[in-house]
């Protein structure tokens, strides 16, 4: 089974054009959101801007949108592998009851939990 | 012999040194591998010794540290997670397939001197200063206090990680694109699907391994403070990131070993394997559920008590997939017509073992009595179970198996059973005391231990100089087999795979002409080439006479 | 020495070694996620932890440095995706300047690079013996590269922090264990880079690339690309940590 029957798809200056201003723009805008106070939501903010500015990236500059479905599930299975290394950990610091005297959210709403349960 | 093969295509040293040929690899790991093995083995005499009695005549305490620690890096790193896949997968991969070489052969060749450079690197270390935090190198010890060569070993440990990366990279990429026509995913040799499940886990594992131990490099050599708690930073932290890949990397040891099962299993119950799709789901599963499951290696730091439940329920959910391998290799014996050939021996000690070595690790995976068991010999015991019962046996198997094809000679088949029961008995005998041990609560790492548990220390002992001498036949009658054994023929069992229909030794290119597959994996009813003993007829499959091996 | 261009022996077609080696890269990369991960996951942790320190040192970062590397990299990025666009276009001239801008917008990161490495030291900000997060408010006269009105912000700052962590000058070490770890570590995938590159410079001015074979052009572009992604992940983590204060 021979997978790998597809014609180049050439991507055109143009295009790479526009994605490289959009990612400048987003660029422009990450450092002008980090001046306005959204608390905890500043990283969240942050974080997602430049997942958007990756995911062009990877779509356009790297042909990710054009190449065969095994090389999309590589990726996937990529950040899939991160997101289970960080997210697994985290369920180890974010669950204890006291870590450092830092109280991670998700612990505050298990304890509570407890507490009301007397 | 054929007249032309690999072995005597090219002569010289350089032909060897620079050889991008898969099979002269195998070789080349063979050989640097079993060197290791020594060296492992070796550090294990030094511990069975020293603990013949409760005080410890042999070593003084550091020693020892550095004894179990030298152990464990050599044989961890340097013999479990390369023999099979280096030796067995590179040799026969692109073979079972119908290629011509690996995707990338000069990566391949690279993949063996990062090896052996690491090797050195770790070597080195260990005759200047030695090593004596563990093979897990926990910190702060490791970073702060311990006077041993860590820095050094560290390096040489991240260096040898990325062969194993290179290897892994080398197989996905020959699976997915170099297969020959016909050979579609569901007529691969399970051995194929258990070196893909266990790539996948060599590279998205691995480099975890290589920035832990890096970060603790730095905090070693540079003072950077992750696990330093003088800075606020958190040794638990380092036992996160290192067994988020030494967890999974217990099966990169142990998917091949259970594919040279997957392998010698139909070849000598001449049946079919049963469940074929379950077995490569399987090895998937393991490779997939492995990677969530390493917070049991920590159930006593004072992690969060809610992850524990998680990650223990993840750890018993882990051992359907290889439950499930098990019960189909039992169910293909089943009807069949078993031969005991060496390596059939060698995958009956794979099955017993393997699964004492396997249930030991549910009793380890509950959290109340691994209170009770942590860091004891029941520890000891459970992987030394696994890892020798399981993925030694497994390698020895393939080695005994595959050896006609690799050398084109045939070992001498009544030693190599005798040596066979040598090493199960001498297994068993150093081991299964260590089990008691345990229970007993003897700890592991400690160069002493109260009286009362002598008798079983002097078992395993003894059981120790057993094992070496089941593991030293076969070094040398396989040697002295690839020279002045029996000529053994193509396909001498015969067996179902695409290699048993290249010569024996292969040429360099392995096929004349790229073969083009249309038969099934294991199918023995539908292979007239290898003028089996099959009943005709429809209606029942009828049973297939047994394996000759070389008579 | 393989010629570029040649068939393999184990390959059947140029379009099978082609799909190889892609595929092979982006596995590649994989790994290389998952080793800035291990990374990434120490910051996270310990930016949860120690908030404080994380956000005093970040502001002790060079925004308009930082933003002026932001900005070569993509750049940078935009550069080599115009370098593969050449070579499947068979404009030999374009791949070689295409190239040439690639790696000397590498370059410029690297001279920024230098110059913030060369701040922190001077600075007292490498952890180890000689760390001080309080150096420069101590002794203003030292670190004459900030002026009058930053280092009273700085002083502010500090005193903030110290009083919200009393082990402040601990935990911050955290922070530049961080910020000299990921971008140490993806400095020298730039290094590693910049070698890819220069190879293929030497290849293209040789014309060895064209709309028939251009596949090292391309999977050298997937690496490049990557080492970019990772910086645009590092400068909102390390740049922009509590700068609305």
């Amino acid at each position: 089974m021979s997978e790998h029957e597809h014609t180049e798809h050439i991507v055109s200056p143009g295009t790479y054009l526009v994605i490289i201003l959009t990612l400048l723009a987003l660029t422009g805008i990450t450092v002008f959101a980090a001046f306005v106070d959204l608390g905890r939501f500043n990283i969240v903010v942050a974080l997602l801007i430049a997942t958007i500015k990756a995911t062009l990236v990877v779509l356009i500059f790297m042909h990710a949108k054009y190449a065969p479905e095994r090389t999309k599930l590589v990726i996937i299975a990529g950040i899939f592998w991160l997101a289970l290394l960080l997210f697994m950990t985290l369920s180890d610091y974010a669950t204890r009851v006291d870590y450092r005297g830092v109280r991670y959210p998700l612990t505050q709403i298990i304890s509570h939990a407890i507490e009301r349960r007397g | 012999m054929p007249e032309k093969h690999y072995l005597n295509a090219t002569y010289g040293i350089r032909s060897w040194l620079l050889t991008t040929d898969h099979k002269r690899i195998a070789l080349l790991y063979l050989a640097s591998v079993t060197f290791f093995f020594f060296i492992g083995g070796f550090f294990a005499m030094m511990i069975r010794l020293h603990l013949l009695t409760p005080n410890g005549f042999l070593l003084t305490p550091d020693m020892y540290n550095r004894m179990f620690t030298m152990h464990g890096v050599t044989m961890v790193f340097f013999f479990l997670i390369p023999s099979i896949p280096a030796i067995l997968g590179n040799f026969l991969i692109p073979i079972m397939i119908g290629a011509k070489d690996l995707a990338f052969p000069k990566i391949n060749l690279l993949s063996w001197y990062i090896y052996v450079v690491g090797g050195l690197f770790t070597l080195w270390s260990m005759v200047n200063g030695g090593l004596d935090t563990g093979w897990t190198f926990y910190t702060p010890f490791s970073t702060l206090y311990s006077n041993s060569a860590v820095a050094p070993a560290v390096v040489g440990v991240f260096i040898t990680g990325f062969s194993s990366i290179l290897t892994g990279l080398n197989f996905l990429v020959t699976v997915h694109t170099m297969r020959a026509p016909g050979m579609t995913w569901f007529r691969l040799p399970l051995f194929v699907w258990a070196h893909y499940a266990t790539s996948i886990v060599m590279i998205l594992g691995t480099p975890v391994i290589a920035i832990t131990l890096g970060l603790a490099a730095m905090e070693r050599v540079f003072g950077l403070g992750f696990f330093n708690p003088a800075m606020g930073g958190d040794p638990i932290l380092f036992q996160h990131l290192f067994w988020f890949y030494s967890h999974p990397a217990v099966y990169i040891m142990i998917l091949p070993a259970m594919g040279v099962i997957s392998e010698l299993i139909p070849t000598f119950a001449r049946k079919r394997l049963f469940g074929y799709h379950f077995v490569a789901a399987a090895s998937l599963a393991i490779a997939v559920i492995g990677f969530v499951v390493w917070t049991h290696h920590m159930f006593l730091t004072g992690q969060s008590t809610y992850a524990a439940v998680a990650f223990s329920f993840l750890t018993f959910i882990v051992a359907i997939p290889s439950a499930i391998k098990t019960f189909n290799w039992t169910a293909t014996l089943f009807g069949g017509s078993i031969s005991f050939d060496t390596p059939m021996l060698y995958a009956f000690g794979f099955l017993g073992l393997f699964m004492i070595g396997g249930l030991t690790g549910l009793f380890l995976g509950a959290l109340g009595v691994d209170i009770n068991i942590h860091d004891t010999y029941f520890v000891v015991a459970h992987f030394h179970y696994i890892m020798v019962g399981g993925a030694v046996m497994g390698y020895l198997g393939g080695l005994h198996f595959w050896w006609p094809k690799i050398t084109g000679r045939m070992y001498p088949e009544w030693l190599a059973r005798i040596a066979a029961f040598i090493l199960f008995i001498g297994f068993n005998f150093t081991f299964f005391p260590q089990f008691i041990l345990g229970i007993m609560g003897m700890p592991r790492r400690y160069h002493t231990y109260p009286p009362e548990f002598q008798i079983y220390n002097v078992m395993s002992t003894a059981g120790a100089s057993i094992l070496a001498i089941g593991y030293l036949l076969p070094m040398v009658y396989l040697t002295w087999a690839a020279f002045y054994g029996k000529v053994a023929g193509d396909n001498p069992w015969p067996a179902t795979g695409l290699e048993w229909k290249t010569q024996s030794p292969p040429l360099t290119e392995n096929f004349e002409v790229t073969p083009v597959v249309t038969w099934e994996a294991y199918d023995f009813h539908n292979r007239p080439d290898l003028e089996l003993d099959v009943p005709s007829g429809k209606g029942s499959p009828g049973v297939v006479a047994p394996a000759h091996g070389d008579d | 020495m393989h010629r570029t261009g040649a068939l393999y022996g184990q390959f059947k077609t140029l379009e099978q070694q082609k799909d190889t080696a892609t595929l092979g890269m982006w596995i590649f990369l994989v790994t290389e996620v998952m080793f800035f991960g291990g990374i990434m996951l120490a910051y996270t942790i310990n930016r949860h932890t120690y908030f404080h320190a994380f956000a005093m040192g970040s502001n002790t970062l060079s925004l308009g440095l930082g933003g002026f590397n932001t900005v070569v990299l993509l750049a940078s990025s935009f550069t080599m995706a115009m370098a593969v666009w050449s070579s499947q276009t068979s404009k030999k001239g374009l791949i070689t300047l295409f190239l040439s801008l690639t790696i000397f917008l590498g370059f410029v990161f690297f001279g920024v690079k230098y110059v913030e490495y060369a701040q922190k030291f001077h600075h007292h900000l490498v952890p180890g013996k000689n760390f001080d997060i309080f150096y420069c408010v101590n002794n203003p006269a030292k670190c004459s590269d900030i002026d009058a009105a930053d280092m009273a912000k700085e002083k502010e700052e500090l005193e903030v922090a110290a009083k919200a962590d009393p082990d402040l000058n601990a935990h911050a070490q955290l922070y530049y264990s961080a910020y000299f770890g990921m971008t140490g570590l993806h400095a020298l995938h730039m290094v590693i880079g910049a070698g890819l590159l220069f190879w293929l410079l030497k290849e293209s001015v040789a014309g060895k690339f064209n709309a028939e074979w251009n596949n090292p052009v391309d999977i050298v572009g997937l690496y490049w690309h990557f080492v970019d992604i990772v910086w645009i992940y590092l400068f909102p983590l390390l740049y922009l940590i509590d700068r609305h204060k």
